[in-house]
Protein backbone atom coordinates (compact mmCIF):
# COMPACT_ATOMS: atom_id res chain seq x y z
CA UNK A 1 0.00 0.00 0.00
CA UNK A 2 1.16 3.27 -0.91
CA UNK A 3 0.93 6.32 1.68
CA UNK A 4 -1.88 7.56 -0.16
CA UNK A 5 -3.59 4.35 0.50
CA UNK A 6 -2.52 3.97 4.05
CA UNK A 7 -4.31 7.58 4.54
CA UNK A 8 -7.24 6.34 2.69
CA UNK A 9 -7.56 3.94 4.73
CA UNK A 10 -7.15 5.46 8.35
CA UNK A 11 -9.47 7.95 7.25
CA UNK A 12 -12.30 5.31 6.66
CA UNK A 13 -11.50 3.79 10.16
CA UNK A 14 -12.00 7.51 11.47
CA UNK A 15 -15.39 7.77 9.44
CA UNK A 16 -16.62 4.67 11.27
CA UNK A 17 -15.21 5.83 14.70
CA UNK A 18 -16.61 9.42 14.32
CA UNK A 19 -19.31 9.14 11.74
CA UNK A 20 -20.75 12.84 13.15
CA UNK A 21 -17.78 14.56 11.97
CA UNK A 22 -16.89 16.08 8.38
CA UNK A 23 -12.83 14.52 7.90
CA UNK A 24 -13.21 15.98 4.18
CA UNK A 25 -10.54 19.17 6.32
CA UNK A 26 -8.93 17.23 8.01
CA UNK A 27 -5.14 18.84 8.72
CA UNK A 28 -2.87 16.04 8.69
CA UNK A 29 0.16 18.23 10.47
CA UNK A 30 -2.47 18.74 13.44
CA UNK A 31 -3.13 16.23 16.10
CA UNK A 32 -6.84 14.37 15.90
CA UNK A 33 -7.81 15.34 19.69
CA UNK A 34 -7.71 19.07 18.37
CA UNK A 35 -9.81 18.56 15.28
CA UNK A 36 -12.09 15.96 16.12
CA UNK A 37 -14.11 14.75 19.26
CA UNK A 38 -12.20 11.74 20.24
CA UNK A 39 -11.78 10.12 23.41
CA UNK A 40 -9.26 7.09 24.39
CA UNK A 41 -11.50 4.57 23.58
CA UNK A 42 -11.79 5.73 20.11
CA UNK A 43 -8.23 5.40 19.98
CA UNK A 44 -8.32 1.63 20.78
CA UNK A 45 -10.60 1.41 18.18
CA UNK A 46 -8.23 3.38 15.07
CA UNK A 47 -5.70 0.29 17.00
CA UNK A 48 -8.58 -2.53 16.68
CA UNK A 49 -9.77 -1.68 13.27
CA UNK A 50 -6.06 -1.54 12.20
CA UNK A 51 -5.60 -4.90 14.09
CA UNK A 52 -8.99 -6.24 12.05
CA UNK A 53 -8.42 -4.75 8.65
CA UNK A 54 -4.61 -5.31 7.99
CA UNK A 55 -3.63 -7.65 11.17
CA UNK A 56 -1.55 -4.73 11.77
CA UNK A 57 -0.54 -4.98 15.48
CA UNK A 58 0.52 -1.87 17.64
CA UNK A 59 2.32 -2.09 20.60
CA UNK A 60 0.92 0.16 23.59
CA UNK A 61 3.93 2.07 23.65
CA UNK A 62 3.96 3.31 20.11
CA UNK A 63 -0.11 4.59 20.66
CA UNK A 64 1.42 7.80 20.81
CA UNK A 65 2.56 7.62 17.22
CA UNK A 66 -1.39 7.58 16.13
CA UNK A 67 -2.07 11.36 17.28
CA UNK A 68 -2.49 12.95 13.67
CA UNK A 69 -2.70 12.03 10.08
CA UNK A 70 0.51 12.57 9.68
CA UNK A 71 2.39 10.78 12.30
CA UNK A 72 -0.31 8.17 11.91
CA UNK A 73 0.63 7.36 8.13
CA UNK A 74 4.72 7.43 8.65
CA UNK A 75 4.17 5.32 11.23
CA UNK A 76 2.74 2.57 9.53
CA UNK A 77 4.15 3.16 6.22
CA UNK A 78 6.83 0.21 6.95
CA UNK A 79 4.05 -1.76 8.32
CA UNK A 80 1.73 -1.60 5.59
CA UNK A 81 3.75 -1.09 2.51
CA UNK A 82 3.68 -4.59 1.23
CA UNK A 83 -0.16 -5.51 2.20
CA UNK A 84 -2.53 -5.20 -0.41
CA UNK A 85 -5.33 -2.41 0.09
CA UNK A 86 -8.64 -4.14 1.85
CA UNK B 1 -62.16 7.78 57.22
CA UNK B 2 -58.42 6.60 56.84
CA UNK B 3 -56.13 9.37 56.61
CA UNK B 4 -53.83 9.23 53.63
CA UNK B 5 -50.30 9.57 53.48
CA UNK B 6 -48.70 12.69 53.57
CA UNK B 7 -48.54 14.82 50.75
CA UNK B 8 -44.02 14.60 50.28
CA UNK B 9 -45.16 10.72 50.25
CA UNK B 10 -47.68 10.67 48.01
CA UNK B 11 -45.53 9.74 44.48
CA UNK B 12 -47.48 11.17 41.22
CA UNK B 13 -46.00 10.16 37.63
CA UNK B 14 -46.04 13.17 35.81
CA UNK B 15 -44.34 12.40 32.38
CA UNK B 16 -44.42 9.25 30.24
CA UNK B 17 -41.94 8.43 27.30
CA UNK B 18 -42.07 5.44 25.55
CA UNK B 19 -41.41 3.40 22.33
CA UNK B 20 -43.40 -0.03 21.84
CA UNK B 21 -44.00 -1.69 18.82
CA UNK B 22 -47.17 -0.09 17.60
CA UNK B 23 -46.17 3.53 19.01
CA UNK B 24 -43.91 5.81 19.94
CA UNK B 25 -45.12 8.12 21.89
CA UNK B 26 -48.13 7.23 24.42
CA UNK B 27 -50.76 9.11 22.19
CA UNK B 28 -49.72 6.80 19.30
CA UNK B 29 -49.67 3.55 21.81
CA UNK B 30 -52.76 4.29 22.94
CA UNK B 31 -54.79 4.60 19.89
CA UNK B 32 -53.14 1.58 18.36
CA UNK B 33 -54.66 -0.26 21.38
CA UNK B 34 -57.89 1.42 21.05
CA UNK B 35 -58.36 0.41 17.44
CA UNK B 36 -56.61 -2.86 17.68
CA UNK B 37 -53.48 -2.69 16.17
CA UNK B 38 -50.30 -4.88 16.54
CA UNK B 39 -46.95 -4.38 15.99
CA UNK B 40 -45.59 -7.45 15.88
CA UNK B 41 -44.03 -8.62 12.56
CA UNK B 42 -41.77 -11.22 11.17
CA UNK B 43 -38.09 -10.95 12.19
CA UNK B 44 -35.11 -12.59 11.48
CA UNK B 45 -31.66 -13.50 13.89
CA UNK B 46 -28.56 -15.58 13.40
CA UNK B 47 -28.98 -19.38 14.08
CA UNK B 48 -33.07 -19.18 14.83
CA UNK B 49 -33.51 -17.73 11.35
CA UNK B 50 -37.35 -16.35 10.57
CA UNK B 51 -39.77 -15.93 13.31
CA UNK B 52 -41.53 -12.80 14.87
CA UNK B 53 -41.00 -10.31 17.13
CA UNK B 54 -42.18 -6.56 18.47
CA UNK B 55 -39.80 -4.05 16.67
CA UNK B 56 -39.49 -0.65 17.96
CA UNK B 57 -38.77 2.45 14.89
CA UNK B 58 -38.29 5.28 16.81
CA UNK B 59 -35.95 7.60 15.96
CA UNK B 60 -32.95 6.57 17.59
CA UNK B 61 -31.17 10.03 16.40
CA UNK B 62 -33.54 12.42 17.96
CA UNK B 63 -31.54 12.63 21.32
CA UNK B 64 -28.45 10.86 19.91
CA UNK B 65 -25.67 11.19 18.16
CA UNK B 66 -24.38 8.42 15.41
CA UNK B 67 -21.26 8.18 17.58
CA UNK B 68 -23.20 7.88 20.42
CA UNK B 69 -25.02 5.02 18.97
CA UNK B 70 -21.90 3.16 17.84
CA UNK B 71 -20.79 3.59 21.29
CA UNK B 72 -23.68 2.46 23.29
CA UNK B 73 -26.22 -0.49 23.30
CA UNK B 74 -29.51 -1.03 21.69
CA UNK B 75 -30.85 -1.12 25.47
CA UNK B 76 -29.39 2.31 25.78
CA UNK B 77 -30.46 3.99 22.89
CA UNK B 78 -34.12 2.46 23.65
CA UNK B 79 -34.01 4.40 27.40
CA UNK B 80 -32.77 7.33 26.22
CA UNK B 81 -35.26 7.56 23.91
CA UNK B 82 -37.58 7.17 26.47
CA UNK B 83 -36.27 9.29 29.50
CA UNK B 84 -35.52 12.57 27.32
CA UNK B 85 -39.36 12.19 25.88
CA UNK B 86 -40.59 11.60 29.53
CA UNK B 87 -38.69 14.71 30.63
CA UNK B 88 -39.97 16.64 27.57
CA UNK B 89 -43.84 15.50 28.44
CA UNK B 90 -43.05 16.06 32.41
CA UNK B 91 -42.77 20.28 31.55
CA UNK B 92 -40.47 20.02 34.24
CA UNK B 93 -37.86 23.20 33.38
CA UNK B 94 -34.70 20.86 33.10
CA UNK B 95 -32.00 22.83 32.24
CA UNK B 96 -32.52 24.72 36.27
CA UNK B 97 -33.39 21.05 38.06
CA UNK B 98 -30.37 20.12 40.55
CA UNK B 99 -29.06 17.36 38.36
CA UNK B 100 -27.62 15.39 41.23
CA UNK B 101 -31.19 15.21 43.21
CA UNK B 102 -32.28 12.98 39.79
CA UNK B 103 -32.30 9.13 40.02
CA UNK B 104 -32.34 6.48 37.11
CA UNK B 105 -33.96 3.13 38.10
CA UNK B 106 -34.36 0.87 35.05
CA UNK B 107 -36.15 -2.26 35.27
CA UNK B 108 -34.83 -4.83 32.71
CA UNK B 109 -34.75 -9.11 32.34
CA UNK B 110 -31.66 -9.33 30.84
CA UNK B 111 -28.44 -6.91 29.83
CA UNK B 112 -25.59 -8.29 27.85
CA UNK B 113 -26.48 -10.51 26.22
CA UNK B 114 -26.83 -9.10 22.72
CA UNK B 115 -23.57 -7.81 23.16
CA UNK B 116 -21.57 -11.35 24.04
CA UNK B 117 -23.72 -12.81 21.24
CA UNK B 118 -22.13 -10.54 18.64
CA UNK B 119 -18.60 -10.36 19.49
CA UNK B 120 -18.42 -13.87 20.09
CA UNK B 121 -19.94 -14.18 16.29
CA UNK B 122 -16.92 -11.69 15.02
CA UNK B 123 -14.74 -12.99 17.46
CA UNK B 124 -15.71 -16.42 15.36
CA UNK B 125 -14.45 -14.49 11.83
CA UNK B 126 -10.80 -14.06 14.09
CA UNK B 127 -10.65 -17.99 14.88
CA UNK B 128 -11.56 -16.95 18.49
CA UNK B 129 -8.36 -14.72 18.93
CA UNK B 130 -9.35 -13.04 21.83
CA UNK B 131 -6.87 -10.00 20.63
CA UNK B 132 -10.24 -9.15 18.26
CA UNK B 133 -12.55 -9.29 21.69
CA UNK B 134 -13.92 -5.43 21.80
CA UNK B 135 -12.63 -3.28 24.31
CA UNK B 136 -16.14 -1.88 24.58
CA UNK B 137 -17.20 -5.03 25.78
CA UNK B 138 -17.32 -4.51 29.18
CA UNK B 139 -18.94 -1.09 29.81
CA UNK B 140 -21.66 -2.16 27.14
CA UNK B 141 -22.77 -5.43 29.37
CA UNK B 142 -22.64 -3.97 32.89
CA UNK B 143 -25.83 -4.86 33.80
CA UNK B 144 -26.04 -0.77 34.83
CA UNK B 145 -25.35 -0.01 31.16
CA UNK B 146 -28.77 1.55 29.69
CA UNK B 147 -29.47 3.44 33.25
CA UNK B 148 -25.39 4.69 32.50
CA UNK B 149 -26.56 5.52 28.98
CA UNK B 150 -29.09 7.97 30.34
CA UNK B 151 -26.89 9.54 32.94
CA UNK B 152 -24.24 10.53 30.51
CA UNK B 153 -26.97 11.49 28.11
CA UNK B 154 -28.76 13.96 30.30
CA UNK B 155 -25.81 15.39 32.91
CA UNK B 156 -28.01 12.92 35.33
CA UNK B 157 -25.43 12.68 38.55
CA UNK B 158 -27.70 11.17 40.98
CA UNK B 159 -27.57 7.53 41.48
CA UNK B 160 -28.30 5.46 38.24
CA UNK B 161 -28.68 1.53 38.65
CA UNK B 162 -30.96 -1.11 36.46
CA UNK B 163 -33.06 -4.18 38.73
CA UNK B 164 -33.28 -7.10 37.14
CA UNK B 165 -36.55 -9.07 38.15
CA UNK B 166 -37.46 -10.68 34.84
CA UNK B 167 -40.41 -10.29 33.59
CA UNK B 168 -41.52 -8.11 36.23
CA UNK B 169 -38.69 -5.72 36.08
CA UNK B 170 -40.87 -2.86 34.61
CA UNK B 171 -43.13 -2.63 37.68
CA UNK B 172 -39.52 -3.27 39.72
CA UNK B 173 -38.62 0.01 37.98
CA UNK B 174 -40.94 1.96 39.02
CA UNK B 175 -41.01 0.98 42.69
CA UNK B 176 -37.84 1.49 42.96
CA UNK B 177 -38.24 5.18 42.01
CA UNK B 178 -41.45 5.45 44.29
CA UNK B 179 -39.61 3.93 47.26
CA UNK B 180 -35.89 6.41 46.80
CA UNK B 181 -38.34 9.46 46.46
CA UNK B 182 -39.98 8.56 49.83
CA UNK B 183 -36.57 7.84 51.74
CA UNK B 184 -35.69 11.14 49.93
CA UNK B 185 -32.69 9.93 48.38
CA UNK B 186 -33.35 12.28 44.76
CA UNK B 187 -36.22 14.60 44.57
CA UNK B 188 -37.41 13.22 40.89
CA UNK B 189 -36.98 9.52 39.93
CA UNK B 190 -36.92 8.86 36.31
CA UNK B 191 -38.04 5.14 36.40
CA UNK B 192 -39.48 1.97 34.06
CA UNK B 193 -37.97 -0.72 32.37
CA UNK B 194 -36.27 -1.04 29.03
CA UNK B 195 -35.96 -3.85 26.49
CA UNK B 196 -33.26 -4.99 23.76
CA UNK B 197 -34.24 -8.85 23.77
CA UNK B 198 -35.09 -9.51 20.29
CA UNK B 199 -31.11 -8.77 19.14
CA UNK B 200 -30.06 -12.24 21.33
CA UNK B 201 -30.82 -15.41 19.53
CA UNK B 202 -30.69 -16.77 22.59
CA UNK B 203 -33.82 -15.78 24.15
CA UNK B 204 -35.65 -16.84 21.22
CA UNK B 205 -33.98 -20.25 21.22
CA UNK B 206 -34.49 -20.67 24.72
CA UNK B 207 -38.38 -20.35 24.20
CA UNK B 208 -38.21 -22.48 21.83
CA UNK B 209 -36.56 -25.24 23.20
CA UNK B 210 -38.84 -24.86 26.17
CA UNK B 211 -41.73 -25.21 23.64
CA UNK B 212 -42.71 -21.34 24.40
CA UNK B 213 -42.60 -19.51 21.58
CA UNK B 214 -45.36 -18.69 19.29
CA UNK B 215 -46.10 -18.98 15.72
CA UNK B 216 -48.86 -17.77 13.49
CA UNK B 217 -49.07 -17.40 9.89
CA UNK B 218 -50.28 -14.21 10.40
CA UNK B 219 -47.86 -12.32 13.11
CA UNK B 220 -50.50 -9.95 14.19
CA UNK B 221 -52.41 -13.32 15.40
CA UNK B 222 -49.36 -14.88 17.07
CA UNK B 223 -49.58 -13.16 20.81
CA UNK B 224 -52.84 -14.54 21.97
CA UNK B 225 -53.53 -14.75 25.36
CA UNK B 226 -56.02 -17.02 26.85
CA UNK B 227 -57.27 -17.99 23.81
CA UNK B 228 -57.64 -21.88 23.12
CA UNK B 229 -54.75 -21.89 20.22
CA UNK B 230 -52.35 -19.93 22.32
CA UNK B 231 -49.04 -21.20 21.23
CA UNK B 232 -46.35 -19.00 23.36
CA UNK B 233 -44.50 -15.98 23.52
CA UNK B 234 -44.15 -13.13 20.95
CA UNK B 235 -40.58 -11.34 21.93
CA UNK B 236 -40.94 -7.55 21.70
CA UNK B 237 -38.13 -4.71 22.42
CA UNK B 238 -39.60 -1.77 23.87
CA UNK B 239 -39.25 0.82 26.38
CA UNK B 240 -41.43 3.26 28.68
CA UNK B 241 -39.86 5.66 31.41
CA UNK B 242 -41.65 7.55 33.49
CA UNK B 243 -41.04 10.58 35.77
CA UNK B 244 -42.19 10.28 39.14
CA UNK B 245 -41.90 12.86 41.44
CA UNK B 246 -43.74 13.84 45.33
CA UNK B 247 -47.36 15.18 44.80
CA UNK B 248 -46.56 18.25 46.58
CA UNK B 249 -43.72 19.24 44.43
CA UNK B 250 -45.70 18.48 40.91
CA UNK B 251 -48.60 19.79 43.05
CA UNK B 252 -46.24 23.39 43.81
CA UNK B 253 -45.24 23.56 40.05
CA UNK B 254 -48.65 23.05 38.40
CA UNK B 255 -47.61 19.77 36.80
CA UNK B 256 -50.25 17.59 34.53
CA UNK B 257 -50.35 14.62 37.21
CA UNK B 258 -50.96 11.18 35.16
CA UNK B 259 -51.87 9.30 38.41
CA UNK B 260 -50.52 8.60 41.72
CA UNK B 261 -48.93 5.12 42.92
CA UNK B 262 -51.60 3.85 45.49
CA UNK B 263 -49.81 0.85 46.23
CA UNK B 264 -47.49 -2.01 45.40
CA UNK B 265 -46.03 -5.46 46.51
CA UNK B 266 -43.66 -7.62 45.46
CA UNK B 267 -42.79 -11.49 45.95
CA UNK B 268 -41.39 -14.83 45.13
CA UNK B 269 -43.36 -18.16 44.47
CA UNK B 270 -40.43 -20.01 45.74
CA UNK B 271 -41.28 -23.15 44.03
CA UNK B 272 -40.35 -23.62 40.22
CA UNK B 273 -37.77 -21.61 38.18
CA UNK B 274 -40.30 -21.02 35.55
CA UNK B 275 -43.42 -22.57 36.03
CA UNK B 276 -45.44 -19.44 38.06
CA UNK B 277 -47.43 -20.15 41.48
CA UNK B 278 -50.73 -18.59 41.30
CA UNK B 279 -51.35 -19.19 45.26
CA UNK B 280 -48.54 -16.89 45.49
CA UNK B 281 -49.68 -14.67 42.58
CA UNK B 282 -52.80 -14.36 44.59
CA UNK B 283 -51.10 -13.30 47.81
CA UNK B 284 -48.52 -10.58 46.00
CA UNK B 285 -52.26 -9.05 44.60
CA UNK B 286 -53.61 -9.48 48.15
CA UNK B 287 -51.06 -7.33 49.89
CA UNK B 288 -50.73 -4.88 46.89
CA UNK B 289 -54.46 -4.16 47.62
CA UNK B 290 -54.23 -3.84 51.20
CA UNK B 291 -51.23 -1.96 51.55
CA UNK B 292 -52.91 0.75 48.88
CA UNK B 293 -56.03 0.16 51.40
CA UNK B 294 -58.45 -0.92 48.40
CA UNK B 295 -60.77 -3.38 47.98
CA UNK B 296 -60.79 -5.35 44.93
CA UNK B 297 -64.15 -3.81 43.73
CA UNK B 298 -61.97 -1.05 43.92
CA UNK B 299 -59.83 -1.86 40.84
CA UNK B 300 -61.69 -0.64 37.46
CA UNK B 301 -58.67 -2.12 34.90
CA UNK B 302 -56.10 -4.94 35.84
CA UNK B 303 -53.72 -4.82 32.91
CA UNK B 304 -53.13 -8.96 32.70
CA UNK B 305 -49.59 -10.10 32.55
CA UNK B 306 -50.39 -12.84 29.89
CA UNK B 307 -48.00 -13.85 27.83
CA UNK B 308 -50.03 -16.47 25.71
CA UNK B 309 -48.29 -20.07 27.12
CA UNK B 310 -50.50 -22.41 28.00
CA UNK B 311 -49.91 -22.44 31.53
CA UNK B 312 -48.92 -18.88 32.91
CA UNK B 313 -52.11 -17.66 31.24
CA UNK B 314 -54.62 -20.23 33.01
CA UNK B 315 -52.81 -19.82 36.73
CA UNK B 316 -52.44 -16.07 36.58
CA UNK B 317 -56.58 -16.08 35.60
CA UNK B 318 -56.87 -18.51 38.72
CA UNK B 319 -55.08 -16.07 40.52
CA UNK B 320 -57.20 -13.37 39.50
CA UNK B 321 -60.26 -15.27 39.90
CA UNK B 322 -59.07 -15.95 43.42
CA UNK B 323 -59.11 -12.45 44.21
CA UNK B 324 -61.26 -10.75 41.94
CA UNK B 325 -63.99 -13.57 42.25
CA UNK B 326 -66.44 -11.00 44.24
CA UNK B 327 -65.53 -7.68 42.51
CA UNK B 328 -68.37 -7.49 39.65
CA UNK B 329 -67.05 -3.95 38.35
CA UNK B 330 -63.74 -4.87 37.98
CA UNK B 331 -62.40 -5.11 33.94
CA UNK B 332 -59.20 -7.00 32.63
CA UNK B 333 -57.03 -6.33 29.68
CA UNK B 334 -53.50 -7.53 28.15
CA UNK B 335 -51.02 -5.28 25.98
CA UNK B 336 -49.00 -8.41 25.19
CA UNK B 337 -51.51 -8.97 22.84
CA UNK B 338 -50.58 -6.35 20.55
CA UNK B 339 -46.95 -5.66 21.10
CA UNK B 340 -45.60 -9.18 22.38
CA UNK B 341 -43.76 -9.60 25.44
CA UNK B 342 -41.17 -6.43 25.96
CA UNK B 343 -39.48 -8.06 29.04
CA UNK B 344 -37.58 -5.92 31.00
CA UNK B 345 -40.51 -3.08 29.41
CA UNK B 346 -43.36 -4.77 29.86
CA UNK B 347 -44.93 -3.52 32.95
CA UNK B 348 -44.01 -0.37 32.39
CA UNK B 349 -45.52 -0.18 28.50
CA UNK B 350 -48.79 -2.23 29.55
CA UNK B 351 -49.38 0.21 32.50
CA UNK B 352 -49.12 3.28 30.09
CA UNK B 353 -51.41 2.24 27.81
CA UNK B 354 -53.99 1.96 30.36
CA UNK B 355 -53.09 5.29 31.67
CA UNK B 356 -55.02 7.18 29.69
CA UNK B 357 -58.80 5.83 30.63
CA UNK B 358 -58.24 7.85 33.39
CA UNK B 359 -59.65 10.61 31.05
CA UNK B 360 -61.46 8.70 28.30
CA UNK B 361 -62.66 5.96 30.51
CA UNK B 362 -62.30 3.32 27.88
CA UNK B 363 -60.91 -0.09 28.40
CA UNK B 364 -58.72 -1.29 25.46
CA UNK B 365 -59.59 -5.47 24.85
CA UNK B 366 -57.43 -8.11 24.86
CA UNK B 367 -57.01 -8.87 21.26
CA UNK B 368 -56.71 -12.24 19.12
CA UNK B 369 -58.79 -14.00 21.37
CA UNK B 370 -60.82 -15.94 18.56
CA UNK B 371 -61.77 -18.54 21.38
CA UNK B 372 -61.41 -18.15 24.68
CA UNK B 373 -59.79 -21.46 26.75
CA UNK B 374 -62.40 -22.38 29.25
CA UNK B 375 -59.67 -22.18 32.22
CA UNK B 376 -58.79 -18.56 31.33
CA UNK B 377 -62.17 -17.96 31.90
CA UNK B 378 -62.61 -14.58 34.23
CA UNK B 379 -65.56 -11.80 34.74
CA UNK B 380 -64.96 -8.76 33.46
CA UNK B 381 -62.38 -10.08 30.59
CA UNK B 382 -62.48 -7.59 27.79
CA UNK B 383 -62.03 -9.39 24.83
CA UNK B 384 -61.23 -8.21 21.20
CA UNK B 385 -63.41 -4.93 21.57
CA UNK B 386 -62.88 -2.19 23.40
CA UNK B 387 -65.11 -1.11 26.53
CA UNK B 388 -66.51 2.46 27.81
CA UNK B 389 -66.49 2.02 31.55
CA UNK B 390 -68.55 3.73 34.25
CA UNK B 391 -65.66 4.96 36.12
CA UNK B 392 -61.87 4.72 35.55
CA UNK B 393 -59.76 5.78 38.87
CA UNK B 394 -57.88 2.82 39.56
CA UNK B 395 -55.34 0.26 37.67
CA UNK B 396 -53.88 -2.15 38.84
CA UNK B 397 -50.87 -3.63 36.80
CA UNK B 398 -49.47 -7.32 37.03
CA UNK B 399 -46.20 -8.47 36.08
CA UNK B 400 -44.53 -11.92 36.45
CA UNK B 401 -41.30 -13.08 35.98
CA UNK B 402 -39.40 -16.31 35.74
CA UNK B 403 -37.60 -17.59 38.96
CA UNK B 404 -41.00 -16.73 40.81
CA UNK B 405 -40.85 -12.94 40.79
CA UNK B 406 -43.79 -10.83 41.19
CA UNK B 407 -44.85 -7.88 40.98
CA UNK B 408 -48.19 -5.56 41.15
CA UNK B 409 -48.16 -1.75 41.01
CA UNK B 410 -51.78 -0.09 41.64
CA UNK B 411 -52.28 3.72 40.17
CA UNK B 412 -55.19 5.81 40.99
CA UNK B 413 -56.51 9.17 39.48
CA UNK B 414 -55.47 12.14 41.78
Amino acid sequence: MTTVDIRKAVLDILSNIAPDEDLSQLKDDVPFREQLELDSMDFLDIVMELRKRYRVQIPEDDYLELRSMESTVAYLEPLMRDLQKA
Amino acid sequence: MVAGPPDHHRIVITGIGLTAPNGNTLAEFREALLARRSGVRPYEIRYVGQTLAGVCTFDELKYQKKKDLRRGTRAGSVAIYCANEAIADSGLDWPNIDKAQVGIYIGVTEHGNVETENEIFELKGFDYDTKFWSHHHNPRTVANNPAGEISLNLGITGPHYTIGAACAAGNAGLIQGVQMLRLGEVDLALAGGVSESIRTFGIFASFKSQGALASHDDPTKASRPFDVQRNGIVVAEGGCMYVLERYSDARARGAKIYGEIAGYNMNSDASDFVLPNPQRQAECLDRALRRAKLSPDEIDIVSTHATGTTSGDAQECQALRRVFHASGRTSFNNAKSYIGHAMGAAGALELAGNLPAFDDHVCHPTINVDELDPDCTLDGLVINEPRELPRARTILNNSFGMLGINSVLIVSKV
